[in-house]
């Protein structure tokens, strides 16, 4: 194992563990492989001649041989992943998805080695119906949009063109190279070059993303390269069965080729298309889910799999149907949806691509042992070079001519990076997999793990030395602030009315008219109730607030406090204006009821929306109930703020109450927007410098003889949170010593 | 009235080409894009503006607007209102939405941002007292959500307070509670927008340049 050294003591359990399993899905193939005649009923067929003891114990294997063996499986990758993770230092060094590949390879021997030639292959149809799946939903569900966007065409032309200038420079020279006399080559021809260069050109999603995940790159690279890699699904589909189809016959024809053409669209854009129908299906359904909660998630992921599925069914591109079901769904239905489905659905998702990576990573080191394999110096050596060649070819081939339409130009380095991350995976190995049976395949085989291995290998260790030694920009960490979103938002509005005063129907304009589209037709009829309308500013804000609030509650002892931010309160930034006093008649008290039960109607209706909210971390249930609280609490002191301003009461000293138990002290901090973990931490003092929220009194009381709102002057200008009990009927007013 | 070449080539002749980092043919277009709006007058008015259809829609359209006839955007260090603008402030104004080219160094990326950060900083600004106060920032949020009804109206006012004390806290960490945060000033907007990268995200690709950015000082012919 790649292990060795210290920790020993730490580690030798697990290690132990993993091998204990291995051996034993080692023994219990082999236990089965000879077992296939036994048979427990045999004990009747003896039963005339004697009367056979009652078995206490009985083993039967065969009954639960397959779940078994599968379980045994996934627990083998999973407990290997925990493994690597105990280890920081190989961890640090080589990215795990090699560490992967030579655990797969260890097992694949062990098993070649006890069992002979019968060892498990990466079958290409659990492969590409179970394994791929799930990692490519979960990346298609979590597609950072904007980004996507705003460099779609850029990811095109790498994706498309440069697909296709690989598998025509590969195919192409490897055919040279075939003539060559002495390689013993001769019989390759060129239509299975080509089919061979469609297989191995392809930049593969599993191996980018489990490579770029861990080395941290800036946003625009890691869409770009991710991007291409989804994208050349289309191109690698249609080339591959069109060579696939022609080296049977031995000859294309212009109109084939067109044919090809022609069916490159079809396959793309109906993938989308398909994609596209069963997102909106999936939306809609959302839409109805509000008493069924439970079952929430299921629809996302099963609606995505059927994406995938029928678009299998017709060949079209299924990673780029699964990409457009989870791109368009996931607005519609993260608004419909609740928060716990919301947070079912990510770790799910995260759950599952991470087990498929783990296991595909494996079963590459497996089937590289087992299968038959045909070494030829020449075409593995060539192959290797010529798809470094063509890669480092196209993209600066492509990228001088990208640059001229581009914006924010693509630099040297970023061409670097983008190349050397062109990344080889397991989708290589199983499409070649799938080729019929030859001598041909098993050396295309054999040159296409060797590429595999060679890009994994080595570009996928050395990718992060030469990253930090370039300085290549690296992502920024960013947390939610209030001010980049209002001027996202403010610079989108800003940008369409310059281009609509310039005359100019660009980006932003048609960016902007899909908007107001989408609120206008598409929200109404996919979101539930008020969320149809709620703009995206607000959800945002409201999100934020949430986040900030349930954080703080769940760190809400005092020994968290001191390490909290800025003593910056509400206070420090409201103008010093005397109050407003307006000359308003006083109003009678039974109308001063009503507006009270109508703002607390109107509360009540804000707490069932707030249910659906929130979009963060899984919390345990008292704590939502909580938060829920904190918000309606805030809410409560809106609205009473909001009442201070009709009600003319005469002034009147407000009691002095006890000040409530310090749990509830954080959400005074609700509204600085830093973490916990923030390095601006500053010593907060105790509750004399509390944060203060809102400017005027919030005060509400139903005590039907107390005056409540008094109307302030300046030194209870200072904002008092009221602290109201768990129910939002009677509150008592709360003072801030 | 000067035909377009003829203007063209004295917009040239007075290094404004240079100043407004526009390329000739830019300028030709949008000298073109100009006699449209002002009905083939010398100048433009805000009504000109207020009649394009597409910025109906816009909820901050008259910020927008304003934009125009603002004269410290026309970095002559004066202050106050145009009633109506001529071709070569509306290119002033235009040439804060050029985006930076590979050639662009280092401090001129800086400066180049510092540029739009302040055209941003003059759009909130309205009372020109060099602070972004809390008012003039709530009237900000209230118009990005003037189209959303009763809810935007209600919850503009919370956002803008809440991230008023996102820059109050980001910038001067420390306020004792008597102490006033009188409002967001050049350097704090800066400061807080640092993420966003302005320089690359506030261009109009119409004004993709591919010319000098030479800076002569701005003459007036």
């Amino acid at each position: 194992m790649a292990d060795p050294r210290p920790a020993r003591s730490r580690f030798s359990p697990r290690l132990t563990a993993a091998f204990l399993c291995v051996f034993l899905l080692v023994f219990l193939r082999c236990a089965s492989a000879s077992r296939d005649v036994e048979d427990p009923h045999d004990h009747h067929g003896n039963s005339t001649e004697h009367k056979k003891a009652f078995p206490v114990l009985a083993f039967n294997f065969e009954h639960v041989r397959k779940p078994f063996e599968i379980s045994m499986w996934i627990l083998l990758a999973l407990l290997m992943k925990l493994g690597f993770h105990i280890i920081p230092r190989i961890s640090h060094v080589v990215p795990e998805s090699c560490l992967l590949i030579v655990v797969g390879l260890l097992v694949g021997g062990t098993i070649k080695a006890v069992e002979g030639t019968n060892a498990p292959v990466l079958d290409s149809k659990l492969f590409f119906l179970y394994l791929l799946p799930p990692i490519i939903l979960d990346a298609g569900y979590f597609l950072p949009i904007r980004p996507f966007t705003e460099n779609l065409g850029t990811i095109l032309v790498f994706a498309v063109l440069g697909t296709l200038w690989n598998v025509f420079f590969i195919g192409g020279t490897m055919f040279a190279v075939c003539q060559i006399d002495g390689a013993g080559l001769a019989d390759v021809d060129l239509l299975s070059c080509l089919l061979f260069g469609s297989i191995i050109s392809a930049v593969d999603p599993v191996a980018v993303l489990a490579v770029f995940e861990e080395i941290h790159i800036n946003e625009l690279l890691h869409i770009l390269v991710f991007g291409e890699s989804l994208l050349n699904d289309a191109v690698t589909v249609v080339l591959y069965h069109l060579f696939k189809e022609f080296s049977h016959e031995g000859s294309v024809s212009v109109g084939d080729a067109l044919l090809g053409v022609v069916c490159f669209f079809v396959v793309s854009l109906g993938g989308i298309l398909v994609g596209f129908i069963y997102g909106i299906l999936g939306a809609f359904t959302s839409r109805f889910t509000s008493h069924t909660r439970v079952i929430e998630p299921l629809f996302v992921f099963l609606y995505s799999y059927m994406a995938y599925l029928s678009a299998e069914v017709f060949h079209l591109s299924g990673i780029m149907s699964l990409i457009a079901c989870g791109v368009i769904m996931r607005p519609y239905v993260e608004a419909n949806i609740s928060h716990k489905s919301y947070t079912t659905v990510k770790y799910f998702l995260k759950m599952w691509s991470s087990v498929s990576e783990t296991l595909i990573f494996i079963f590459l080191g497996v089937s590289t042992v087992a299968g038959p394999h045909d070494w030829n110096w020449t075409f593995v050596v060539f192959t290797v070079f010529l798809c470094l060649v063509s890669r480092v070819l196209g993209v600066i081939g492509l990228t001088s001519i990208i640059n001229k339409f581009r914006i924010v130009k693509l630099t040297k380095k970023d061409q670097f990076i983008v190349a050397y991350g062109g990344l080889r995976g397991a989708i290589a190995f199983s499409l070649g997999f799938l080729l019929t049976d030859s001598k041909m395949k098993h050396m295309f085989l054999t040159a296409i793990i060797t590429v595999i291995f060679f890009t994994v290998f080595v570009q996928g260790m050395t990718i992060r030395p030469l990253v930090e030694l370039l300085a290549v920009k690296r992502k920024k960490e960013s947390k939610g602030s209030i001010n980049e979103e209002i001027h996202t938002q403010f610079l989108d509005h800003l940008l369409t009315g310059i281009e609509d005063v310039c005359g100019h129907y660009g980006h932003h304009h048609w960016k902007d008219k899909l908007n107001r589209f989408n609120k206008k037709y598409v929200k109404k009829w996919l979101i539930a109730g008020e969320r149809s309308t709620e703009p995206q500013l607000i959800s945002f804000y409201n999100k934020l607030e949430l986040k900030q609030a349930m954080m703080l509650v769940e760190s809400g002892s005092t020994s968290k406090l001191p390490s909290v931010m800025s003593s910056v309160s509400m206070q420090n930034i409201q103008p010093r204006e005397p109050p407003r006093r307006r000359a308003m008649p006083s109003i009678s008290k039974s109308r001063e009821e009503e507006i009270r039960k109508l703002l607390r109607a109107n509360l009540q209706n804000t707490r069932q929306r707030l249910r659906s909210y929130s979009r963060h971390d899984l919390m345990i249930d008292p704590f939502e109930d909580n938060v829920s609280e904190v918000h309606l609490r805030k809410q409560r002191v809106e609205m009473g703020r909001r009442m201070s301003h009709y009600l003319t009461v005469p002034a009147n000293r407000q009691e002095a109450p006890p000040v409530r138990k310090v749990g509830f002290q954080p959400e005074h901090q609700v509204f600085t927007y830093d973490d916990a973990e923030s390095p601006r931490s500053a010593e907060m003092k105790p509750r004399s410098a509390a944060v203060r929220l809102l400017n005027e009194l919030p005060q509400r009381s139903d005590q039907s003889d107390a005056e409540p709102n008094a109307k302030q002057d300046d030194q209870e200008d200072q904002l008092k949170l009221s602290r109201g009990l768990s129910d939002p009927g009677p509150n008592q007013e709360q003072k801030e010593s | 009235m000067r035909t377009n070449y003829r203007w063209i080539s004295d917009v040239s002749s007075c290094c404004c080409l240079c100043f407004f980092s526009v390329s000739p043919e830019q300028i030709k277009n949008l000298h073109k894009r100009f006699q449209q709006l002002s009905d083939n007058e010398e100048t433009i008015s805000r009504e000109n503006l207020e009649k394009i259809p597409a910025l109906a829609n816009n909820p901050i359209r008259k910020q927008i607007i304003d934009a125009f006839f603002d004269k410290r955007n026309q970095h002559q260090n004066e202050v106050g209102a145009f009633q109506e603008i001529g071709f070569e402030q509306f290119l002033m104004v235009m040439s804060h939405f050029r985006p930076p080219t590979l050639k662009t160094t280092e401090e001129e990326r800086e400066a180049m941002r510092k540029e739009k950060l302040r055209f941003l900083f003059n759009m909130h600004d309205t009372d020109n007292d060099g602070t972004i106060t809390l008012e003039e920032y709530r009237k900000v949020v209230e118009e990005l959500l003037s189209k959303s009804g009763a809810i935007g109206l209600e919850a503009a006012k919370a956002i803008a307070d809440a991230a008023m004390l996102e820059v109050a806290s980001t910038n001067v960490p420390h306020m004792a509670p008597d102490d006033f945060y009188e409002g967001i000033t050049f350097e704090h907007f800066e400061q807080i927008l640092k993420g966003l990268e302005m320089e690359s995200r506030m261009h109009i690709r119409f004004l993709d340049v591919d010319t000098m950015t030479m800076r002569c000082g701005k003459s007036k012919s």
